[in-house]
């Protein structure tokens, strides 16, 4: 595996016998955009928070750039940026604050955090709105400081755990095109979502999961292709007879 | 550890303490209103009954002797005559706390003394009487001082100035004797430090489980920082709080009066014990954290560990004995014999707080850091 990438294997995870992942496997390609589909509590959040080593598997591993995240979680955590799924800041703090807070906290030099924050900003339009302190944010402005303070140390691999949810379309589709942006810049980046737009949209390569298992992996189009249908709304239905809004 | 990082988690903590106005006024305003208020009702002056007292005087006798008594009241300082008519609108007035106390001169006050300087030496041919003396209860502080010093004047009354008379008995030359009359506030000041470093307990032990439920520790625990860097902070932070809160609280009390015994080294470790306690408060914080699962339990919980430093170890009169068992009785402690009494730092005494307070640090914070890493990073 190539040191960017992301190996899955076996994964399992249950809380108090309750099994929310269940024998995951799959790879992601370095500069890769790979989707984690699923409905609500399918494990798409389990799953990033073994890979990112905040949870310890209960059998199985992941290997994240080439590192057990059972052993090395560390220097897992030099590699990547996360932008979880309930967006935390510091109130008290201003936007542009927190960002540069977390660059410091991932090392990077000052002079690098300050240009990068101001890139940053621009990109999410909020150039403007970082002067203000993060606790009189709108719900959408809070989701696009909390990428920024993601990718702050510009990270090889990125996770973004439903990233557009409680967003405006306009704010939505600015943020499809930063992370489209993420590509070109050759960053891995696995996102989790549950809009079958967005997955269409940005994905490379999506993997379906419900139930903590893996029931479909492949590209967009042909997972479509193969059941016949024009989206993956339908693709989900298709396979498990419920709506992934369900 | 990275410098850095905990740079930044200081920086971070220190901008919240000044934004946030809860933190702010615990920090920094609460201890000046407190001093402020505590030198108002306790402090000025030197002698400590620089206060008046309005004092009912019903004069029964009218003689000679009685207005001779009056014009001694009268000419004290402290007290304030009042005349009544009768002892009835006096109690009354007493009841009430118009006057603080109330005197009855006898009708056969003048004929008692008389009696006695017609014949000194034989209390049979006394015609005998009492002054009665009625002081309010409501006040402690004029219950204690009141009946001395009518005792002094009755004494005057009688027998004239004796300051002048001839006496085979001196004291030693007063120039010789230096003698500090203190004032209630001083003998509260020292506490007021420690009373002010315990409440950091409550502090640490809110942001923490804020920062918890939020998720921020959790989304720092994905950046390279350590868990020993962020407790790190936290402690420099509240060392750098807890210097700011001391210089502060200093230069108030020094304004409302209060004069330290001891020279800029006596200070100077004044300040270290104090922020030995903000250590060991951070410690506690830390505990609290781990127990809470949310910012309101957080702050009751906090109490636990405040409540019985502040009432055996601050400035609030407490069992000495119990005061034993908690930190911030050594540090008042220290500060009351170094600020007060001029105790020299390398004094047995000083000494010996200053082991126990350290030792009281460092079991509170390996406590605090080993029960937090394990309970109170995540719920």
């Amino acid at each position: 595996m190539s040191i960017n990438g992301i190996k899955v294997q076996d994964l399992v995870k249950k809380f108090n016998g309750v099994t929310a992942v269940n024998g995951l496997n799959f790879e992601v390609n370095p500069g890769e955009l790979f989707g984690l589909l699923g409905p609500n509590g399918a494990g798409k959040t389990t799953t990033i928070n073994i890979m990112t080593g905040l949870l310890q598997p209960t059998s199985g591993t992941a290997f994240v750039g080439g590192f057990d995240v059972r052993k090395q979680a560390s220097k897992i955590r030099k590699l990547i940026g996360v932008a979880p799924q309930d967006p935390s800041y510091f109130t008290h703090l201003t936007g542009r604050e927190n960002v540069e807070l977390f660059g410091n906290l991932h090392n990077v030099p000052k002079n690098v955090i300050k240009k990068r924050t101001k890139d940053l900003l621009e990109l999410v339009g909020l150039t403007e709105g970082a002067k203000r302190r993060a606790g009189t944010y709108s719900g959408g402005m809070i989701r696009r400081i909390s990428l920024v303070m993601a990718l702050i140390n510009d990270p090889e691999i990125a996770f973004l755990d439903e990233p557009t949810v409680a967003m405006d379309p306009q704010s939505r589709h600015a943020t499809w095109d930063f992370i489209k942006d993420l590509k070109t810049r050759e960053k891995t980046v696995i996102l989790t979502t549950h809009y079958i737009e967005e997955a269409e949209e940005l994905c490379d390569r999506v993997g379906i999961i419900d139930h903590g298992k893996l029931i479909a992996l492949d590209t967009p189009k042909t997972l479509m292709q193969e059941h016949n249908t024009t989206n993956l709304e339908d693709v989900f239905l298709e396979i498990t007879g419920r709506n992934i809004r369900e | 550890m990275n410098i850095q990082r905990i740079n930044a988690l200081i920086k971070k903590d220190v901008k919240i303490l000044y934004r946030v106005p809860a933190s702010l006024f615990l920090t920094i305003l609460f201890p000046i209103v407190l001093t402020v208020a505590f030198g108002m009702a306790f402090g000025g002056g030197s002698s400590g009954l620089d206060s008046t007292y309005r004092i009912g005087i019903i004069d029964l006798d009218n003689s000679r002797w009685s207005e001779y008594f009056i014009g001694n009241i009268s000419q004290n300082d402290v007290l304030i005559n009042v005349s009544y008519i009768n002892s009835e609108i006096g109690q009354n007035d007493l009841a009430q706390g118009k006057i603080s106390a109330l005197i009855i001169i006898p009708s056969n006050f003048g004929a008692s003394i008389d009696s006695f300087w017609a014949n000194p030496n034989d209390p049979s041919t006394w015609i005998n009487t009492t002054v009665e003396l009625f002081v309010d209860q409501g006040s402690l502080v004029a219950s204690n001082a009141i009946p001395p010093l009518f005792q002094q004047i009755l004494l005057t009354t009688i027998y004239g100035e004796l300051e002048a008379a001839p006496q085979s008995v001196q004291i030693g030359n007063p120039a010789e004797v230096s003698s500090e009359h203190l004032t209630q506030f001083d003998l509260m000041a020292p506490g007021l430090f420690a009373f002010a470093a315990i409440f950091a307990t409550m502090l640490v032990a809110e942001g923490f489980v804020e920062q918890r439920s939020s998720g921020l520790l959790r989304r720092i625990q994905l950046t390279p920082t350590s868990p020993t860097e962020v407790i790190t902070s936290s402690f420099i932070s509240n060392m750098i709080t807890a210097i700011l809160q001391v210089t502060i609280l200093f230069g108030a009390i020094i304004i409302m009066g209060f004069t330290p015994q001891t020279d800029i080294t006596g200070i100077l470790f004044c300040f270290v014990m104090v922020v030995l306690l903000t250590l060991c408060s951070v410690g506690f914080g830390l505990i609290a954290a781990s127990i809470a699962k949310n910012p309101g339990a957080a702050t009751g919980l906090s109490f636990i560990f405040i409540l019985p430093q502040m009432f055996f170890g601050t400035f609030v009169p407490g069992s000495s004995d119990i005061g034993q068992l908690v930190p911030s009785y050594y540090v008042t402690h220290t500060l009351t014999s170094i600020l007060l009494r001029g105790a020299a730092i390398t004094s047995e005494t000083i000494i010996y707080d200053l082991i126990v307070i350290i030792g009281f640090t460092i079991i509170v914070i390996i406590l605090g850091i080993g029960i937090f890493s394990k309970f109170g990073r995540e719920k």
